[in-house]
C-alpha cells in the first residue's frame, strides 16, 4: 500500500505571542504545503497543541518535522498515524432543502446521525462531527442538493490508548 | 536591587560578557543608550544601521563569540534584515537588540513603529518582543544561549520604550540575572550517535576514493585541530568550501582548496569521483554541488552536521550524524586509531597519483599582464599575500563578486579564523564593516579588507566610523570598474551583451573619497608600484588605509561550473582547455 499523501502531526508548543505565526511562517517559506491546521489550549496552560495536516507530496515528512522542530518555541512533535490514533473533525453546512428535497437531506442527516441547527424555509444548517472519512463522505452526499456554505475545523487527533499490560 | 528595564539591558549584556556594541541610536532605544554611559561596554557608533549588523557578524567570526548590534525601531531595524539574514545563511552568532515603540502604540502605526519581529522572523533563529521589563535579563539570557549553541545564528530582541524609559513606572523590575535556562523545546544534540560514528569508520575503511568535504560547521564547532588528525590520521584529502577556507592549512599536501563553481580543478574532480565523501558541517549547498542528479554520482556519504534538518535535506546520506563536528570528529578519530589508525584504511595509490596529476595539469592559473595594461587581481593578491609585512596571521575580509572568488582561491588560508565573508547570501557591502569588526575582535591582528568596487560602493561610510573609532582596518579594492562577477556572466552566458554593469574607474575618486573619510588613500596602476603601496599600507597601523588597485576588467575567474552544468562540465582557464582531463 502506498504512503497516503496526507499526515498528521502533533505539535505541542510553548503557549507564547505569535506561535501560530511561527509555524505557519516557516511551511510557507520552505514551500511546505498545509491541509489542514487547528490550534488549541491543552490541560497544561503554558503548552497548545497544533494539529497539522501536511501534504507530503510537497516536501517530505522528516524534512517538515526536523525544520518545524528547529523553532524554539516547539516542545514535541509526533506523528499520528491515523491507524494508532483517534480523529475528529467538525462540519458545518448550509443545505438547500426545498420541497422534496428536504427529506432526502433529512435522511442523509439521520443515516449520519448528524444534527439540525437552523432551520430556513429554502435550506437548512446541519453540523457533524466525526472522523474526517466520515465527514468526507458527508459532505461529498450533501453536495447534489447544493451546499450554500460550507465550513470544516480541519482534524484534531490524540493518539490512541495503549492497553497492553 | 530596584532598577529599570534600561539598566537591567545594559547589565545583562554586562553579564553575557559583551565588550562592545555596534549601534546607531534613536527614539525608541534612547533610554536604553543612557546607561551605556556609565557601562564598560564599548560602543561603536556605526553611519548606517546595515554597518553595525555587519560589524557584529565580522567580529564573530574573527572571535567566535557573539556579535551584539543595537538599533532603534522602524527604518533602523529594517535596516539591519540584510545583516540578519547574512547571518542567519551563514550561521553567524549574533545578538541584535531593536527599539520598538511602547506597548500601548504597538499596532496603532505610531512613528517608526514596524512589526520588527514579523519581518525578522524568517531571517534569524529566534526572535521575541519583550513586553514586561521584568523578562528583559531571562530573555536577553535566552538569546545569547540561543545564538551560540546549537547551529548558531541571529537572534533578535525588540524592546518597547515604555519597558526600559525610567520615567515610565512600567520600566521599573527588581534585578536578577537567571541561572539557567529554561527552554523546554530546545535541546541541541552534540555528541554524535555511536553506532553512527562505527558506522562511518566502516566506511571511511574500505573507500577507495575518499574525499572530506569540510564545511563552516567545522570552524563553529572549532574543530579544526581534529580535523587535521582525522585527515593525517587516514591520509585523505580534504576540500574546504567557501565557509570553511582555514579549517584546514591550504600549504597541507593532503590539502585540495576550495570546491564548488570558482573552485579548484582538482577539489570539484575529486568529489565529483569519489566514492566517499565525508561532509562534515557542510551542507551540499547548489554552488558546491552543481547540477544535483549528476553531482558526485558514485559516491556514498557519510554527513554529519550539528543541524538535523542538514542531513538528507538535499542529498540523502548512508551514514548520517548529528552532533557537534568537533566532538565527531574526535570520536571518529577514537574509533579509527582502535581500528589500527592508517593500518586501518584500503589501499589508495592509484587515487592518490589520479589526484596528484589533476593538481600538476589544472592548478589555478592566470595571464600575467603585458607591460602598460592594468594590473591582474590575482597578481595584486599574490603581491599581498606574499608581502613580507603582510603577516601569516592577517584576516582577510572580503565583499562578494569575483574580487571574493580570486581571494578565496588565492590566498592560500593556513590558519583558521583568518577569512571572512559572505557565503550563503552573498551580500555586496559586507567586506568594509566586518572588517572592521574583525579588527575590534582582533586588534593586534592586521586585517584586510579585499573589496570590489561595487561592494565598496555600498557601505564605504563605515570607513568614517573606523577612522573615528581609530580601527586601523586596510582596504584592497579591487577596481576593474565593472559589478564583474555580473560582466562575466553577461560574457559568458549573454553574448558580451553588457548590460547596467559598468561602474567607470574613477567616479567616485577612491583616493579622495578615502581621504575625505580620514583615511590613507592610494591609487596604484602597474606591477611595479604593487610592492611598494602594500608596504607602505602595512606600515600605517593608526588608522584605515584604502587602495584603489586598477584591476582589468576583461579577467574572468576560472575554473568555472556554469548554472545548471554538473560538475563534470567544469570549464577552465583558456590555457588549459586543451589538455586531456
Ligand atoms: C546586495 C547585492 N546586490 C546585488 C548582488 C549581485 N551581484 C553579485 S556580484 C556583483 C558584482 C559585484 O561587483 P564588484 O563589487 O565590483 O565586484 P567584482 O565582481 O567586480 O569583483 C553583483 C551585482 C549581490 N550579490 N548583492
Ligand atoms: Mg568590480
Amino acid at each position: 500500500m502506498s504512503e497516503p499523501r496526507h499526515r498528521t502531526l502533533t505539535v505541542l508548543v510553548q503557549n507564547k505571542a505569535g506561535v501560530l505565526a511561527r509555524v505557519a511562517g516557516l511551511f510557507a517559506r520552505r514551500g511546505y504545503n498545509i491541509d489542514s491546521l487547528a490550534v488549541a489550549p491543552t490541560d497544561d496552560e503554558s503548552l497548545s497543541r497544533i494539529t497539522i495536516v501536511v501534504d507530503v507530496e510537497s516536501a517530505p515528512l522528516d524534512q517538515i518535522v526536523k525544520q518545524l522542530f528547529k523553532l524554539i518555541n516547539v516542545v514535541s512533535i509526533s506523528e499520528l498515524h491515523p491507524r494508532d490514533s483517534v480523529e475528529r473533525e467538525l462540519l458545518l453546512a448550509t443545505v438547500k432543502a426545498d420541497g422534496e428535497v428536504r427529506a432526502r437531506v433529512l435522511e442523509l442527516v439521520q443515516i449520519f446521525e448528524a444534527k439540525i441547527l437552523n432551520v430556513g424555509h429554502t435550506a437548512i444548517t446541519v453540523s457533524l462531527e466525526g472522523s474526517p472519512v466520515k465527514v468526507d463522505d458527508f459532505e461529498e452526499l450533501l453536495r447534489p442538493y447544493g451546499i450554500l456554505e460550507l465550513q470544516r475545523t480541519g482534524r484534531v487527533a490524540l493518539p490512541k490508548l495503549d492497553r497492553n499490560l | 536591587m530596584l532598577t529599570n528595564g534600561g539598566q537591567a539591558l545594559i547589565k545583562s549584556l554586562e553579564m553575557e560578557g559583551v565588550e562592545v556594541i555596534f549601534g546607531l541610536p534613536g527614539g525608541a532605544i534612547l533610554p536604553v543608550y543612557d546607561p551605556i554611559i556609565d557601562s564598560p561596554i564599548r560602543h561603536i557608533l556605526v553611519r548606517h544601521e546595515q554597518g553595525a549588523g555587519h560589524m557584529a557578524e565580522g567580529y564573530a567570526h574573527a572571535t567566535g563569540r557573539p556579535g551584539v548590534a543595537m538599533v532603534t525601531s522602524g527604518p533602523a531595524a529594517t535596516n539591519i534584515v540584510t545583516p540578519l539574514c547574512d547571518a542567519y545563511m551563514d550561521s553567524v552568532p549574533m545578538v541584535v537588540i531593536t527599539g520598538q515603540v511602547a506597548s500601548s502604540s504597538i499596532g496603532t502605526d505610531a512613528f517608526q513603529e514596524c512589526d520588527t519581529v514579523g519581518i525578522t522572523r524568517s531571517v534569524t533563529k529566534h526572535n521575541e518582543l519583550v513586553t514586561e521589563a521584568a523578562d528583559i535579563p531571562r530573555v536577553i539570557r535566552e538569546a545569547f544561549h540561543i545564538a551560540t549553541t546549537g547551529r548558531p545564528g541571529p537572534v533578535l530582541v525588540d524592546i518597547p520604550k515604555d519597558i526600559v524609559d525610567p520615567q515610565n513606572p512600567r520600566s521599573a523590575m527588581e534585578w536578577y540575572w537567571p541561572e539557567s535556562v529554561d527552554l523546554p523545546g530546545y535541546r541541541p544534540e552534540t555528541r554524535g550517535d555511536p553506532a553512527a560514528i562505527r558506522a562511518a569508520a566502516d566506511l571511511i575503511c574500505e573507500a577507495r576514493r575518499p574525499v572530506l568535504y569540510v564545511g563552516g560547521g567545522v570552524l563553529k564547532a572549532r574543530g579544526a585541530e581534529a580535523l587535521r588528525e582525522l585527515a593525517e590520521l587516514t591520509g585523505i584529502h580534504v576540500v574546504t568550501t567557501l565557509m570553511a577556507r582555514g579549517a584546514f592549512p591550504d600549504s597541507h599536501p593532503l590539502a585540495l582548496g576550495m570546491p564548488g563553481m570558482h573552485g579548484t580543478y582538482t577539489a570539484i574532480t575529486s568529489m565529483q569521483e569519489a566514492d566517499l565523501l565525508v561532509a562534515l558541517g557542510s551542507r551540499f549547498d547548489d554552488r558546491v554541488t552543481g547540477k544535483l542528479d549528476g553531482f558526485a554520482p558514485d559516491a556514498k556519504i557519510i554527513h554529519a552536521d550539528i543541524d538535523p534538518a542538514e542531513i538528507g535535506k538535499v542529498r540523502r546520506p548512508d551514514v548520517g550524524i548529528v552532533g557537534d563536528c568537533r566532538l565527531v570528529i574526535e570520536d571518529l578519530v577514537e574509533v579509527l586509531k582502535e581500528r589500527g589508525g592508517p593500518d586501518s584504511q584500503a589501499e589508495r595509490g592509484e587515487w592518490k597519483s589520479r589526484i596528484s596529476g589533476w593538481q600538476e595539469r589544472f592548478p589555478l592559473t592566470y595571464e600575467p599582464s603585458d607591460p602598460g595594461e592594468l594590473l591582474k587581481p590575482q597578481y595584486v593578491l599574490e603581491q599581498l599575500r606574499d608581502a613580507p609585512s603582510t603577516p601569516d596571521d592577517t584576516i582577510v575580509v572580503s565583499g562578494v563578486g569575483q574580487h571574493q572568488m580570486w581571494t578565496s582561491q588565492y590566498w592560500g588560508f593556513d590558519h583558521p579564523y583568518t577569512w571572512v565573508n559572505s557565503g550563503g547570501l552573498g551580500t555586496m557591502g559586507f567586506s568594509v564593516p566586518a572588517a572592521i569588526g574583525a579588527k575590534v575582535g582582533k586588534p593586534d591582528r592586521t586585517v584586510w579588507a579585499i573589496d570590489g568596487d561595487g561592494c565598496f560602493q555600498m557601505t564605504a561610510q563605515e570607513l568614517v566610523t573606523a577612522a573615528a573609532e581609530r580601527i586601523p582596518v586596510k582596504v584592497a579594492i579591487l577596481n576593474n570598474a565593472y559589478l564583474g562577477m555580473v560582466r562575466q556572466w553577461q560574457e559568458m552566458f549573454y553574448e558580451e551583451r553588457y548590460s547596467e554593469v559598468y561602474l567607470s574607474p574613477d567616479l567616485p575618486d577612491y583616493k579622495m573619497w578615502a581621504e575625505a573619510m580620514g583615511c590613507v588613500g592610494m591609487r596604484v596602476e602597474s606591477p611595479e608600484e604593487v610592492p611598494a603601496a602594500i608596504e607602505k599600507a602595512n606600515s600605517i597601523t593608526d588608522r584605515p588605509v584604502v587602495i584603489d588597485f586598477r584591476t582589468d576588467a576583461r579577467e574572468k575567474v576560472f575554473p568555472m561550473v556554469p548554472s545548471g552544468a554538473t560538475n563534470s562540465q567544469v570549464v577552465v582557464p583558456p590555457s588549459q582547455q586543451d589538455l586531456a582531463r
